[in-house]
């Protein structure tokens, strides 16, 4: 391999689309038809590489390939791949990725067409000056209109769409049109060779092999195996170890240049100790003026983690602790429940980063765990001036300090079919947002509105899909605080309070609200040998109430000696299953109920 | 050997045929063509003479012929395998002798012939007293021939109990009451009376998961069917001693318990089980479920055992506490306690009692009609 590269021949791109639109599916192919990997390595989502995204389908963190493709006009390029995720919660990380390349395939599902997350991704890319290449995918589809979403994009973005590709990123078809395309309609990087080094810190994460490796994107200069660079947002002074580009898996390089993506290691502890948009450069004879940098993404959903069993508590610590190393946009703080014990309040991006976290603690750390109602921040003025953050409903001052609180609110672009538009504007209504947009683009109607994001972390996404059987799309971005006539709703089981359960409510829906969880709780809390009484109060005032009757029967008709063994794997089973729940007071509530209880079906 | 301590020692003797398979039924039962009794007759008696080998010395008290239909058998085979069970053990003076019957017309020819052979407690399985509900059951019989059938049983053996599946589909408290009454009016002094439950793999269970099989009672008033149930039989004098089956004081199944006593009993036959207590400790002792590869193994290896796990002091705690205290007996705590390794937890026990679940009288522990009524759950409060 050449040490080092001609700047115009680099091409560094990311590819842009909407969730299921065949992003992860057109990269493996352009990795496949360049040789990269070979084919006996090739497995499809070759860049998920975490086991929930397999399962799941979905990117969650960004990922990096560099593949060399020889062009037509007889040259070879290097070309550098940033996958970036495609859901809401995820957002600042696509921002953060598009900065480190100057060009975006926007990838449209030509039987779909344009979707909410197209937008919000192809106008982060827009903004970060990308030129633009619209791909049309999935034409082998006999739905496929390329035609009609080729005018979509241009009516509905505003690019010029008359040179998309069609392609079909399942069969192969058009992929070479795709690469040569990348070669002459993208913008090769500019960049010094002489100049002092300045490279970003595009992304980092922890390798249980090589500790933490830190992705970078060279501005001006060379960096060199052995170097000794700095941060220059944290000071922080380090030697290269070892210099890498991603194939995806890593392969030793002796030097980057500019406009080259690579990785590298120094001996860094932690993910912490390095900051997405930091500008890395040498020790002696450094660059003058830092990149700007990229405001780091804040948590807007918090919840409690608990372990089920209580002496679970420090394998949790360890647990958060090793994954918080990998993922700095998760936060995490001690927190005691009086009836929870010892666990953690922890802070995400959104609902689907918190199912992430809790899914990979529970499986990769085989720990049972209790999630707690998820909140939002609120805002609390007090009466003698102070503003205090509230992350958990249970820390609620009394109401004689406060004088008045806010909450975040969000701006949400929805995209559904004509005929769902009804049920979309009702769900939004019900969920106190404000119309502020309502436009038509075909028959495809797009909605903004002003909603409470207290009221869409939760189920919204699930409620959405399910009222428009999921042709609807979304996405959102924060507008800041406002204030409202907000409550706190605490739920009182067996006349115990739960705090667990408490929430934030706004006071016209508090009722209802209250009367939905009681009505959960019966159906999710299994009747016991006693009656329970389930109520929500706000203060010492019950606004809602139901009765779990008494179990009254549960035994088995016939068991004799041929029975003895099966009949105990039973019970034994069973009563696993019991250890699972929280004792509050002398009932026993599932852990699911702490999050099923808050989704409304309405 | 301490048997008598927990009921005595008994042997259960599986017969896995049927001349139809009842829709409920999740029993080891099989429809054959036809049967080689003699070649099954050869099995038992191999069989027989390799448990006696390993139980050598110990007291039989109680023989159960279970099944599938084991009146299906015929009765030179009933009496060669007694009189092979004769031979093996020392046989306790009362030797309790049940064998387990349909009441159909062609079953009730062969009854003089097993009390002959030594039978001395039919055990039927009559289901329903009328034409209606037994034909949603799935029954070959009528009731009239039920009560025939009874009849004839009554003049060959001391002791008759059968047994009667309530909570049927679309079936009232007061219509069971009425039937159970009527069943009480026939003179028994034993029944098994018991809820009816779809079991997991059975045509029920199908045609439940189908959405058919309408009109069963909800949770609620097959609870009140249940201590209706208990009521009824306890004004007439015979009081549940067990979850499902009632007995006047001394006409109890002493082979059923022996089970809830958790005391030793050896399995013969397809599918059987045994907990028996060997110089290396106490055994859960299984064999193969089909027929034919039980047969197989007996006349090919010599031995119809195909899984022999020891049971750790834990698990016969565990054991001992489930089956104990489906019976009004309740268990000894003492007992349990010494198999545990520790007291059960106080503050369940306390919970329990509060609720009017359990009660703890001296040195035994039991639960109430109401506490057996919903006894898995308490028994999962009383599990470590
Ligand atoms: N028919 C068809 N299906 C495709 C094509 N490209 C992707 N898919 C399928 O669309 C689904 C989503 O693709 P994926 O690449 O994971 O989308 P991503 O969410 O944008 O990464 C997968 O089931 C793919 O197999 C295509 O060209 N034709
Ligand atoms: C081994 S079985 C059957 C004995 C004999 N073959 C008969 O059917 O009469 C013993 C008893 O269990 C009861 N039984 C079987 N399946 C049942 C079910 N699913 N629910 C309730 N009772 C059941 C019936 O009362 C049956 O008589
Ligand atoms: S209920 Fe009795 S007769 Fe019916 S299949 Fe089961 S064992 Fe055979
Ligand atoms: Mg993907």
């Amino acid at each position: 391999m050449p040490a080092m590269t001609q700047l115009d021949l680099i091409r560094n791109f990311s590819i842009v689309a909407h969730i299921d639109h065949g992003k992860s599916t057109l990269a493996d192919r352009l990795i496949q038809l360049t040789g990269t990997v070979a084919a006996r390595d090739m497995k499809a989502q070759l860049l998920d590489s975490m086991d929930i995204e397999r399962e799941r389908g979905i990117t969650i963190k960004a990922n990096t390939v560099r593949i060399e493709y020889p062009a037509r006009d007889g040259k070879t390029y290097i070309l550098n791949l940033i996958d970036t995720p495609g859901h809401v919660d995820f957002a600042y990380e696509v921002s953060r990725s598009m900065r480190a390349v100057e060009g975006s395939l926007l990838v449209v599902d030509a039987s779909q067409g344009v979707e909410a997350q197209t937008l919000a991704n192809v106008y982060q890319a827009i903004d970060a000056g990308h030129e633009i290449v619209p791909v049309l995918n999935k034409i082998d589809l006999p739905a496929a209109e390329p035609d009609r979403v080729k005018e979509q994009i241009e009516d509905v973005i505003g690019i010029d769409a008359s040179q998309a590709i069609p392609i079909s990123a399942k069969s192969g078809l058009g992929i070479p049109d795709v690469l040569e395309a990348i070669v002459t309609r993208l913008p090769a990087p500019t960049g010094t060779r002489d100049a002092p080094l300045k490279a970003m810190l595009v992304d980092s994460w922890y390798d249980s092999y090589l500790g933490v490796v830190v992705m970078i994107r060279v501005m001006d200069g060379v960096i060199r195996k052995g170097d000794r660079i700095k941060m220059m947002q944290t000071g922080a002074v380090y030697g290269i170890d070892k210099l890498a580009v991603l194939k995806p898996q890593m392969v030793d390089i002796p030097e980057l240049g500019p406009g080259e993506i690579g990785v590298f290691t120094a001996s860094i502890k932690q993910v912490r100790d390095t900051r997405v948009g930091d500008t890395i450069t040498h020790e002696k004879k450094g660059c003058a003026e830092a990149l700007p940098g990229f405001k780091p993404a804040q948590p807007v959903v918090f919840c409690g983690l608990f372990p089920v069993d209580a002496n679970d508590f420090e394998n949790l610590r360890d647990a958060i602790e090793k994954l918080a190393l990998n993922d700095a946009s998760f936060s995490s703080e001690m927190e005691t429940s009086a009836a929870l014990g010892f666990g953690f309040r922890c802070g995400f991006l959104g609902l689907l980063h918190l199912e992430v976290i809790r899914d990979r603690l529970e499986r990769e750390y085989d720990l049972d765990l209790i999630t707690t109602a998820p909140s939002v921040v609120f805002k609390l003025h007090m009466r003698d001036g102070e503003v205090r953050d509230l992350h958990n409903p249970a820390d609620m001052p009394d109401l004689t300090y406060v004088d008045h609180i806010e909450e975040p609110r969000i701006k949400a672009t929805i995209m559904v079919p004509d005929e769902y538009l009804g049920d979309v504007l009702k769900l939004c209504q019900d969920r106190r947002g404000i119309q502020m947009d309502l436009t038509y683009a075909g028959s495809r109607a797009m909605v903004v509105y002003d909603l409470p994001l207290a009221e869409v972390v939760f189920d919204f996404y699930d409620r959405l899909k399910s009222v428009t059987k999921g042709y609807a799309s979304f996405d959102y971005q924060m507008m800041g605080y406002r204030e409202d006539f907000l409550v706190k709703m605490s739920i009182l089981v067996n006349d115990e309070p739960v705090d667990a359960l408490s929430t934030m409510v706004h006071r016209d829906r508090a009722e209802a609200r209250g009367r939905a969880m009681v009505e959960k709780l019966k159906e999710l809390i299994p009747r016991h040998m006693f009656k329970i009484p389930i109520q929500a109060a706000i203060g010492a005032r019950v606004i809602a109430r139901e009765t779990l009757s008494a179990m009254r029967k549960d035994v088995t008709a016939k068991c004799y000696g041929g029975d003895v063994t099966r009949k105990k794997k039973l019970l034994e089973k069973q009563k696993a299953g019991k250890k699972k729940m929280r004792q509050f007071g002398k009932v026993e509530i599932p852990q699911q109920a702490f999050i099923s209880a808050l989704k409304m079906d309405e | 050997m301490d048997d008598w301590r927990n009921g005595g020692f008994g042997l259960y003797l599986h017969w896995p045929f049927c001349a139809s398979k009842c829709p409920y039924c999740d029993f080891n039962s099989h429809v054959a063509a036809s049967i080689d009794q003699r070649r099954w007759q050869a099995a038992y008696l191999a069989e027989i003479a390799r448990v006696g080998a390993l139980t050598k010395g110990r007291v039989l008290s109680t023989v159960f012929f279970g099944g599938g239909t084991p009146s299906l058998m015929e009765p030179d085979l009933v009496a060669a395998i007694l009189d092979a069970v004769r031979r093996t053990w020392r046989i306790a003076n009362d030797l309790e002798v049940t064998l387990e019957a349909n009441p159909g017309s062609v079953e009730a020819g062969r009854f003089r012939g097993y009390a002959e052979a030594g039978v001395n407690r039919l055990s039927m399985g009559v289901q329903a007293l009328n034409d209606a509900d037994l034909a949603r059951l799935g029954r070959r019989h009528t009731a009239a021939e039920a009560r025939a059938a009874f009849d004839i049983a009554r003049a060959q053996f001391d002791r008759v109990s059968f047994d009667l599946i309530y909570a049927r589909q679309d079936q009232t408290p007061a219509a069971w009451a009425a039937e159970l009454r009527a069943a009480l009016a026939m003179t028994v002094d034993h029944f098994s009376l018991y809820q009816l439950t779809v079991e997991d793999g059975t045509a029920f269970a199908a045609r439940a998961a189908a959405g058919g099989l309408r009109g069963l009672p909800e949770d609620d008033t097959a609870a009140d069917m249940y201590l209706m149930t208990q009521d009824i039989c306890g004004e007439a004098g015979l009081p549940a001693y067990e979850v499902s089956n009632h007995a006047r004081p001394g006409a109890e199944s002493r082979h059923n318990l022996i089970y809830w006593r958790y005391g030793d009993y050896a399995g013969i036959g397809p599918g059987a089980h045994g907990r028996l207590t060997l110089p290396e400790g106490r055994f859960a002792i299984e064999t193969p479920k089909a027929p034919g590869d039980w047969l197989t193994r007996v006349e090919g290896e010599g031995t119809g055992e195909s899984a022999r796990a020891a049971l750790t002091c834990a698990d016969q705690a565990a054991e001992y506490l489930m089956m104990g205290l489906r019976l009004a007996e309740g268990i000894d705590t003492a007992r349990h306690e010494a198999l545990a390794g520790r007291a059960l937890p106080r503050q369940a026990v306390q919970q329990l009692q509060d609720l009017g679940m359990i009660e703890a009288k001296a040195d035994r522990l039991h639960a109430t009609s109401a506490g057996r009524a919903v006894l898995n759950a308490v028994i999962r409060e009383l599990l470590p």
